[in-house]
C-alpha cells in the first residue's frame, strides 16, 4: 500500500469503460436495429438514459465541492438550470420564423408580451459558440461572486447551505416573472433545431446521448485530476480541519471559490445537455427541492468518491422513474425514507461502504504473517 | 502607544508584544500584555485558566485582532495587519491545544501539505513537486519518530503520535517561531518526557513559545518562564525563581 493515489483507480476505469460502451452501443442499438428486434432500444429510453447522464454529471460536480471540500451546496440546481437556460435561449433563437407568430428575431413569448426588440440578455444567443460560452460563464460568474462574498466572510456549514438555498429560490422567483425576459412560468420550449439538426430526430437524440456520456466522462476526469493533485489534498484538508489549513498558510477562501466555480461550470454543462433532450426548461428547475435531491444522489452513491455520485444519480433517478409510473403519490415519501436509511445505515454511501468492506477483507489475512516492515 | 524606530527591545526581538489589550463583549481577555522573545529562545508560558494564554496565541497568529497595542515579528512585520495565511507564510507556526491533524490524509500527506512550498491554488493544481520533497519529508518523519507510520491514516494514530505529527507539520513549515499550545495534554509520562526532548531539539534552531499546565514538563524544558494572570504578565524568570514569588503562589501554584 503506497501513499500515492493513482490518477485512475479500478472503479474509475470501470466507470469510464461503461460510459464508453454506452456512448457507442446506445446509438447502435437505437439506430441500426429494426424497430421490432429484441435488441432495439426505443427512443424514450435513449432520452431517459441521456437525462440520467446529465444528472450524473451534476452529481459529480456536487460531489467535488461537498465530498472533497465539505461545502454542502443546496443550490447546485441553480447552476444546472442557468446552463440549461443558456442552451434554451440558443434553441429558441434557432426557431426563427417557424414560431406561431413567425417573428424572425423575437421568440413567441416576447411577441405575445408586445415586446418590440430583443433584450440585451438575449443578444448573441443565435450563435452556438456564444451560447456555449454562456453555458460556462453564467454559472461560473455567479458561483465566483457568490463564493467570493460567502467564503471571504467565512460563512460555513449550515449557514452556507441555507444561503445557497436562498440563492436558488431567489432565482426561481425572478425567472417566474415575465419581465425578466426568460419566458416566465412557461419557460422555454418548442425547440426545433440544434446546429441545423432537428432536435426530435433519432440521429440527433443518439448524438446528444453520446455527447452526454462523453461530457460525463470528461467531467469525471477533470474532477479526478483536481482531487488527486496537491490542490485536492488541500481541499480535503479544508474539509477536515479548516482553521488548521489556514494556520499552515493556505488561503482557504481562494481554494473554496476556485472549486465552487469549477463545480458550477460543470453543473452548467449538465444543464445545457439536459435541455435539448427533455425539450423544455422552466423556472421549476430552480426549485430548492431539486438541489436537495441532487444532494441525496451523492449521499446514496457515496460522497467523496465521484463515481459513487454518478452511480447514486442514476440509481435514484431510476427508482424515481419506476415510482412515478407505479406509485406516483409515494415517490417523495420513498425519497425521504431512502435518505434516512442511507444516513443511518450507509453513512458512506454505496461505494464508500463497499470500499470499506474490501479494505477490511484485505487487511485480515496479513495479521498472522509477520508485520510488514516500513514502506520501502 | 507609539513605536520608537530605534527601540532596541523591538529590533533585536523575534517576537515583540507591547501593551496588547483585547476584550470580548466587555470581558477583558488581555490587559496590557507585553512580552519579548529573543531569536532562538524557548519560552514557557504558564498561568491559570482564563489568564489569556490562548488569546495571546490567537493575537500572534492573526485569528484575533487586538483593540490596542503593538505586535511585531522580527522587529519589522506588524502582525496586527495580516491574516492567518500571511502570518503563516512569514514563518510563524502554531500547534493547537487539541491535536488537529488532517485525519483522512496519511501521515506522509499531512507533512507534505505543511511542507514549505508555494501555497497558491495554481501552484498546488499545476505545480511540479520539488526534487528534495521526499528527503525533507523523511527527515521530519525521522525527527518525530513517525517513519514507520508514514502510510497510515492520521486518524488511526494514537493521541501522542497525533501530537508529534502536528509538531512535525510545524517543523515542515520551517517556521522561525513556533507556538505550541499544551503539547503534552493527555500524554503518558513517557510520551511527555519524549516530547520535552523533541522540543529541546527543535529549540536548537527555532524560537519557541510553549504554553503548558504541566509543571514537571516545564521543569524538564528548563527554560525561562512567563506567568500570565488576568491578561498581563505577573512574573518572569527561571522556574525556581518564579515559583518562589509569593504573588505567583497566590494566584496559581498555591491552590
Amino acid at each position: 500500500m503506497q501513499g500515492k493515489t493513482p490518477f485512475l483507480d479500478t472503479k474509475g476505469r470501470v466507470f469510464l469503460g461503461i460510459l464508453a460502451a454506452a456512448a457507442v452501443l446506445t446509438p447502435l442499438l437505437f439506430l441500426a436495429t429494426p424497430a421490432g428486434s429484441s435488441l432495439h432500444m426505443p427512443a424514450y429510453l435513449v432520452a431517459l438514459l441521456g437525462k440520467y447522464l446529465c444528472f450524473a454529471l451534476l452529481a459529480v460536480a456536487l460531489d467535488l465541492v461537498w465530498g472533497y471540500c465539505g461545502i454542502l451546496s443546496l443550490g447546485h440546481g441553480a447552476f444546472f438550470s442557468l446552463g440549461g437556460y443558456a442552451m434554451g435561449m440558443y434553441l429558441m433563437r434557432q426557431i426563427g420564423t417557424r414560431g406561431v407568430y413567425a417573428n424572425p428575431v423575437l421568440p413567441d413569448f416576447m411577441v405575445f408580451l408586445n415586446w418590440k426588440e430583443l433584450p440585451i440578455t438575449w443578444w448573441g444567443f443565435n450563435s452556438f459558440s456564444y451560447a456555449m460560452m454562456m453555458v460556462l460563464l453564467v454559472p461560473g460568474v455567479l458561483a465566483f461572486c457568490f463564493g467570493w462574498f460567502a467564503f471571504r466572510s467565512r460563512v460555513t456549514g449550515v449557514y452556507l447551505s441555507i444561503i445557497t438555498q436562498a440563492m436558488t429560490y431567489a432565482l426561481l422567483l425572478s425567472f417566474f416573472r415575465n419581465d425578466m425576459g426568460f419566458g416566465g412560468n412557461n419557460g422555454l420550449t418548442d425547440f426545433k433545431d440544434i446546429l441545423g439538426f432537428n432536435v426530435q430526430a433519432d440521429g440527433t437524440r443518439a448524438a446528444l446521448f453520446s455527447i452526454s456520456a462523453i461530457a460525463l466522462g470528461l467531467g469525471y476526469l477533470i474532477a479526478r485530476a483536481v482531487v488527486t493533485s496537491k490542490f485536492g489534498k488541500v481541499l480535503i484538508a479544508i474539509r477536515d480541519a479548516e482553521s488548521r489549513t489556514r494556520f499552515i498558510g493556505y488561503r482557504v477562501e481562494t481554494y473554496k471559490v476556485a472549486v465552487f466555480t469549477l463545480s458550477a461550470m460543470m453543473a452548467g454543462v449538465a444543464g445545457a445537455l439536459y435541455v435539448p433532450q427533455v425539450g423544455i426548461i422552466n423556472p421549476s428547475e430552480f426549485a430548492p427541492a431539486n438541489s436537495i435531491e441532487a444532494v441525496i444522489w451523492v449521499a446514496v452513491g457515496g460522497r467523496g468518491t465521484l463515481v459513487g455520485a454518478a452511480l447514486g444519480a442514476v440509481l435514484v433517478n431510476f427508482a424515481r422513474t419506476w415510482f412515478t409510473g407505479a406509485l406516483p403519490e409515494l415517490w417523495l415519501f420513498a425519497l425521504g425514507l431512502l435518505f434516512i436509511l442511507v444516513t443511518l445505515f450507509l453513512p458512506k454511501g454505496i461505494l464508500g461502504t463497499a470500499a470499506e468492506l474490501t479494505a477490511r477483507l484485505r487487511r485480515k489475512p496479513p495479521e498472522d504473517k509477520p508485520q510488514p516492515t516500513a514502506a520501502e | 502607544m507609539s513605536l520608537a524606530k530605534d527601540n532596541p527591545a523591538l529590533t533585536s526581538s523575534v517576537l515583540y508584544l507591547d501593551g496588547v489589550c483585547v476584550s470580548f463583549d466587555g470581558y477583558k481577555a488581555l490587559r496590557g500584555l507585553s512580552l519579548t522573545l529573543e531569536p532562538g529562545e524557548m519560552r514557557a508560558i504558564i498561568g491559570p485558566n482564563g489568564a489569556g494564554k490562548t488569546t495571546m496565541m490567537d493575537i500572534i497568529t492573526g485569528k484575533t485582532r487586538p483593540d490596542e497595542g503593538d505586535v511585531y515579528f522580527n522587529g519589522v512585520q506588524d502582525l496586527t495587519k495580516l491574516d492567518e495565511a500571511a502570518i503563516a507564510e512569514l514563518g510563524i507556526g502554531r500547534k493547537f491545544q487539541k491535536p488537529t491533524v488532517f485525519e483522512s490524509h496519511t501521515v506522509e500527506d499531512n507533512i507534505l501539505l505543511a511542507l514549505k512550498a508555494p501555497r497558491g491554488a495554481l501552484a498546488t493544481l499545476f505545480g511540479k513537486p520539488p526534487k528534495d520533497e521526499r528527503a525533507r519529508i523523511d527527515r521530519i518523519l525521522e525527527t518525530t519518530r513517525l517513519k514507520d507510520h508514514r502510510a497510515r491514516l492520521a486518524a488511526d494514530l494514537s493521541h501522542g503520535q497525533k501530537q508529534w505529527l502536528e509538531i512535525g507539520m510545524l517543523l515542515a513549515q520551517d517556521p522561525k517561531l513556533l507556538l505550541v499550545d499544551e503539547p503534552v495534554a493527555g500524554m503518558t509520562d513517557a510520551e511527555t518526557a519524549q516530547t520535552a526532548e523533541l522540543l529541546r531539539e527543535i529549540a536548537k534552531d527555532h524560537s519557541v513559545v510553549v504554553v503548558e499546565h504541566d509543571m514537571t514538563f516545564v521543569r524538564d524544558l528548563g527554560v525561562k518562564v512567563t506567568v500570565l494572570h488576568e491578561g498581563s504578565v505577573l512574573a518572569e524568570g527561571p522556574l525556581d525563581v518564579v515559583s518562589a514569588d509569593p504573588r505567583v503562589i497566590e494566584v496559581y501554584l498555591g491552590r
